[in-house]
């Protein structure tokens, strides 16, 4: 095994990609069969270099030009369900414009992959990252897996569809716009071979064959029902069970085909979040995206006053890892939750996530949310500090929770 | 005994008379047809049969005289808007269907 990976290692090569691109190559490297897709700021050289690709002959795959975010969705929907492996991707507006046919890929449990390029959603109109637009589509049964850097863009999208196609659940990659997508970086770009050893063929669960015709996903009523043939079928209710009971399941298929990489590609994947200095932390920043990275700069800095800080950097955010997250918890006292998103009259989505999972554990710690980086609003490592020490002074007060978050911002 | 059985992941089903249960018990009204206006009937020949291509349900039968399955027949009257002859005429339903007393 260890040859292997010495064989893989030296075929892979390190190529200076911006995060479109790293995410273009991974759909490619996945040899994708379909892709639909409309151009949206700051995601468009992502369609761009597929379509070159496609053109060039480089890529053996079909690619739609179609009139809309909603009908690129529908065209991946209905060639997933005819046995083709299918990519989309969109930011902002353009995923807001997919929520239906988001929900449809879930219900009729077809593996899409989905490159998610976070952007601030209007009004007023912003081009700029935060994470509003995917946080928004949480509850349409998609996995949601975000990367921190462009290197796991390549790589998540790779084992998306392996996780996607083992358990018939879509999975959207998301990555920071701009911080990302147009940042451009090292990437080890593994080999055409090391990745068809890695990624079978797609296996459709829905067979279209004439001489055994199939009605799919029609209205199908509430209770369940004795089908044409005697069978007694879901109704509703059950299938939406199912698919809930899917994406419970999944943290083992995630974790399984994260380590699968790791020993193939040489970087493990075997976890739902990045852990940066978590033993003996008392003090736990929390951060998705990008800014977990800028996370681990603030935790060095806080490190060399004195204070002993990790970072939990959130990787899976659907299925959210409710026991992963409590165990890792364990032992702080206090967790700041910076958020990229707002979920108005609340706070920010994965703080209350966060509460949720330590609900009914023995972990008291002060939890403080702050709200950050919206619409392109620069975060410095410097302001994590400041928010980190701000919030140990409510320690002292055993303020363990406050009812709204704070905002990191000019008002 | 749960749904499990049937091992299905999304809505899936086979066509089938009936895959959508007994659809006739949606109807509020019921076609009637004039044996002496429809052109079949008259040339006593196949002909016309334009009820039977327009029906979305697919529950009229290209015979003479033609036939209506009314377990299925939703009432919605398209075979009598598009008849030629005017032979059709669509009837409030008031607990009772003609073509069922058989």
């Amino acid at each position: 095994m260890i040859l292997v990976n010495k064989k893989m290692a030296r075929k892979a090569s390190t190529w200076i990609l911006d995060g479109n691109h790293a995410a273009a190559q991974g759909a490619k490297l996945s040899r994708v069969q379909v892709i639909a897709a409309y151009p949206i700021t700051p995601q468009s050289p992502v369609t761009e270099t597929l379509s070159e690709f496609v053109e060039g002959g480089k890529l053996d795959a079909q690619y739609i030009a179609v009139e809309s975010e909603h009908s690129a969705l529908a065209v991946c929907t209905s060639a997933s369900m005819v046995g083709a492996r299918t990519f989309t991707a969109t930011s902002s507006h353009g995923l807001a414009y997919m929520h239906e046919m988001l929900h449809w890929a879930a219900g009729a449990r077809l593996p899409v992959v989905l490159a998610g390029v976070n952007r601030a959603i209007g009004a007023p109109w912003n081009v700029l990252n935060d994470q509003q637009d995917s946080i928004s589509q949480r509850d349409t049964g998609w996995i949601q897996i975000y990367a921190r850097n462009n290197q796991e863009i390549l790589d998540s999208i790779i084992q998306a569809y392996k996780i996607a196609e083992s358990i018939y659940v879509p999975v959207m990659v998301c990555y920071d716009g701009y911080v990302l997508s147009h940042t451009e970086m090292p990437v080890d770009v593994p080999s055409q071979e090391a990745v068809d050893r890695f990624l079978p063929p797609y296996k459709p669960h829905t067979i279209l064959d004439p001489a055994n015709p199939k009605n799919y996903n029609l209205v199908t009523l509430a209770n369940p029902r004795i089908n044409a043939e005697g069978v007694l079928c879901h109704g509703y209710m059950e299938l939406r069970y199912l698919l809930q009971e899917a994406l419970q399941d999944s943290r083992e298929m995630i974790i399984k085909v994260g380590q699968e990489f790791g020993e193939l590609f040489g970087r493990s994947y075997a976890n739902m979040f990045w852990e940066n200095r978590l033993d003996g932390a008392d003090i736990v920043i929390v951060a998705m995206g990008s800014l977990a990275m800028e996370a681990i700069v603030a935790a060095d800095m806080l490190r060399e006053a004195g204070h002993k800080v990790g970072v939990l950097g959130l990787r899976v955010f659907r299925p959210f890892p409710k026991a992963d997250v409590m165990k890792a918890l364990k032992k702080s006292r206090l967790v700041v939750i910076f958020d990229k998103n707002i979920s108005y009259g609340l706070e920010g989505a994965t703080c209350s996530e966060i509460k949720s999972a330590l609900y009914g554990s023995s972990v008291r710690a002060v939890i403080r949310n702050f709200i950050v980086g919206l619409g392109g609003r620069d975060v410095k490592a410097r302001e994590l500090v400041d928010a980190v020490n701000k919030s140990l002074l409510s320690v002292k007060e055993g303020d363990l929770n406050k009812e709204y978050p704070e905002w990191i911002c000019g008002i | 005994m749960g749904t499990r059985d049937c091992q299905h992941i999304c809505g899936e089903s086979s066509p089938a008379v009936g895959e959508a249960g007994k659809t006739g018990e949606w109807r509020d009204s019921f076609p009637v047809i004039d044996q002496e206006k429809c052109l079949p009937v008259r040339q006593n020949k196949p002909s016309c049969f334009l009820c039977w291509l327009y029906c979305p349900d697919a529950v009229i039968n290209k015979t003479i005289p033609i036939q209506i399955n009314m377990e299925y027949c939703k009432g919605c009257g398209i075979c009598a808007q598009v008849c030629p002859a005017h032979a059709i005429t669509m009837v409030n339903e008031e607990g009772f269907c003609p073509n069922e007393t058989d």
